[in-house]
């Protein structure tokens, strides 16, 4: 390593988060946060009254152009549910006696516009931030953008004037708005400290092709605006003050994923398939319907998990069963004759508990088919949503959270009710709907021979597995790198569910992060798994693997795999399994 | 002065969509509009105040019209509540 005087005290430090959009890029950091525009209480002459007002009429005016450029922009890549917050707020801007008061309020105090737009608005504020729902808070946050905006307008600030040149924001989080705004500069990438609630940002970056990392949880207190990074997209890794090493090893595999992109254009066409011709359902993991053209163009053939909770992002109440069908009617018409799988809410008791909801361990409390089970309305509500959307019969069930087998019989006794309360109805559905049954917690995998005998499908989520089977939490700094998806115990394990299913008569496909793995590819197939549903921007690469090798080789690679005792050397075997195939494939660095 | 009172018939209440029907109904009229819920005072001409209210279906809100048109106002503000503002 090359050693440059002037940056010794600069350490090399490795943040590890989620990757929400692929790609690599290096630069100086900018730290975006939320907090208000520094205002100031001034007093204004009597006589410049009049040009105080003309400043905020034209800022009012300006701030208003630029939310109907960010709505135009957010229908277009986010879809019109998603653009109305956008609206809300031009609505705001148009409101004639809160301008008015804003007015009057400036000629009877002379005090400085700024001020007067903050405190009248704040009051508002304040009285949404009193209420004790989540729906209002989020509507006050809302307020502060359109504060924000008119303040800033009205100071003639470019927001960016501290922006020079090429950047990777840094923040807390990203909403829509932001990306959007972001997406006419010069952006090189995105690192924020949550995960989740941004996927609307996520799925803006992949679309704009910026590479972005989430849930990296501490990079806004790590990272200072002006500091140099690297961002890998692909790895889900921010390198703040990265040593030659790392930049030349970033550079490498830049270059390397750009060539091996170039040959992947061309096999979204064609199937999953070995060389000894078993083809494999390719699936995506999506949140939003938003994305299904983004997995159908990557090659997928379904979605093998649609996150319903998503509907519940920014709600004040359940989303009603017409509102569900709704949505779910739209994926399931977007996708057709291609399949997907819902997922029933996977949700925590916080989400629906009227009353603030704390768990010391909500991993392991209250969530999932525990929910539903425990509050039957909404999840019978959401089966006949789901089973409306069904009339074209490529529509599946799945229920999450599912760690005993009378979970699973009274959720099909909930689906016959279901059913039934739909045929009284004379509504029409697919009567044949398929369920299965997410298999994410330990004892749901040893009793998957039992479950099979009742269901129709399994799909491994292989995150929460490994994290209950070796009881580690993947977000708790001390202890993330004791996550292991190449661990004996979990791959014995999941054998183990595939061989269950099998056993049953029923297919068993995988929804975790270990199924988009480019280094599990081989192995999963050697297993038997029969569907791999995966983040889109990864689907490409999982069917080259697939294509270029013999399933019978497949199942020797797992007999092997599964005589080795630890990951080290599990991880080492299937590199070179792997490289031997497929030699300039860009594999992931061993990262725990 | 005319008062009245109304309850939230929509189920997602006073939200953007509702709020926007409601100012643009009252802002046709020249009377003055006032909506009071637990105890305290919005100007109902105004979409910021409409949604600090947060009324979810179900609440009851005072209305209060004064003005020369303040009959005609009442009327076209309670059929827009006891329509649900259309929405299901």
């Amino acid at each position: 390593m090359e050693h440059d005087p002037g940056k010794t005290s600069q350490q090399e430090l490795i943040l590890s988060g989620i990757p929400a959009a692929p790609g690599i890029a290096m630069g100086l950091a900018y730290l975006y946060s939320k907090q208000m525009p520094h205002i100031q209480m001034k007093p204004i002459p009597e006589s410049e009254v009049e040009s105080e007002i003309l400043r905020l009429q034209s800022a009012i005016a300006r701030a208003e152009k630029e939310l109907r450029k960010i709505l135009s922009f957010a229908e277009q890549k986010l879809g019109p549910q998603s653009a109305k917050i956008f609206e809300a707020q031009i609505m705001i801007l148009n409101d004639q006696i809160l301008i008015g008061t804003i007015e009057k309020r400036i000629k009877e105090e002379l005090r400085n516009s700024e001020f007067i737009v903050f405190d009248e608005i704040g009051k508002y504020r304040r009285m949404m931030m009193s209420a004790t729902d989540e729906y209002m808070h989020e509507r006050a946050h809302e307020l502060d953008d359109v504060t924000n905006r008119i303040i800033r307008c009205v100071q003639d600030q470019k927001l960016f004037s501290r922006l020079e040149g090429e950047s990777i924001i840094v923040s807390e989080s990203l909403a829509p708005a932001d990306t959007v705004i972001f997406s006419r500069n010069q952006i090189l990438g995105y690192a924020t400290d949550l995960g989740g609630i941004t996927s609307h940002a996520a799925l803006l970056s992949r679309s704009l092709k910026i590479p972005a990392v989430v849930g990296l949880r501490t990079a806004t207190k790590q990272i200072h605006t002006g500091d140099f990074i690297a961002i890998d997209g692909y790895g889900g890794i921010i390198a703040i003050n990265p040593t030659e090493e790392t930049i030349d090893g970033l550079n490498r595999k830049a270059q390397r994923l750009k060539e091996f992109e170039a040959k992947l254009v061309g096999i979204a066409g064609l199937p999953a398939e070995t060389i000894d011709h078993k083809r494999y359902e390719l699936s995506a993991n999506i949140e939003f319907a938003d994305e299904i053209e983004f997995a159908i163009s990557q090659g997928s053939r379904g979605i093998g998990l649609y996150r319903t909770e998503s509907q519940l992002i920014g709600r004040a109440s359940f989303p009603t069963e017409d509102e569900q069908a709704q949505d779910y009617s739209t994926v399931a018409e977007g996708l057709f004759p291609h399949p997907v799988i819902f997922r029933t809410f996977d949700i925590g008791g916080d989400k629906i508990s009227p009353e603030p909801y704390h768990e010391d361990n909500p991993f392991l409390g209250w969530r999932g088919i525990r929910v539903s089970l425990e509050r039957p309305e909404m999840f019978l509500a959401q089966l006949r949503a789901i089973l409306r959307a069904s009339t074209r019969k490529n529509v599946r069930i799945m229920l999450p959270m599912v760690s005993r087998l009378t979970e699973v019989r009274r959720a099909k006794e909930y689906l016959k009710q279901a059913k039934e309360e739909l045929k009284a109805r004379d509504t029409p559905f697919d009567s044949k709907i398929k369920i299965g049954v997410m298999i994410e917690v330990p004892s749901a995998a040893l009793l998957a021979n039992e479950i099979s005998a009742e269901v129709d499908f399994l799909s491994i989520g292989t995150n929460d597995l490994i994290q209950y089977m070796l009881a580690v939490d993947r977000g708790n700094s001390a202890v993330a790198s004791l996550y292991q998806d190449f661990n004996p115990a979990v791959l014995r394990t999941i054998k183990m569910v595939i061989d269950g299913g099998h056993k049953q008569g029923i297919w068993v496909g995988m929804c975790g992060e270990m199924a988009g793995n480019p280094l599990a590819t081989v192995l999963l197939v050697g297993l038997g798994l029969d569907e791999f549903s995966v983040i889109p921007s990864v689907l490409p690469e999982i069917k080259q693997i697939i294509r270029s090798i013999k399933y019978k080789d497949a199942r020797k690679v797992a007999d092997k795999v599964l005589t080795l005792s630890t990951e080290p050397e599990i991880r080492e075997y299937l590199t070179t399994v792997v490289k031997a195939r497929i030699p300039d494939i860009p594999l992931e660095e061993q990262s725990g | 002065m005319v008062e009245c009172t109304v309850t939230i018939k929509n189920r997602a209440g006073l939200h953007t969509r509702p709020a926007a029907t409601l100012v643009k109904t009252a802002s046709r009229f020249q009377s003055e509009f006032t909506i009071s819920k637990d105890g305290f005072d919005i100007n109902g001409k105004s979409i910021i105040g409409v949604m600090t209210l947060a009324a979810e279906q179900g609440s009851t809100l005072q209305l209060r019209f004064e003005g020369s048109d303040e009959e005609e106002a009442m009327k076209s503000i309670v059929e827009l509540f006891e329509r649900g503002f259309d929405e299901q």
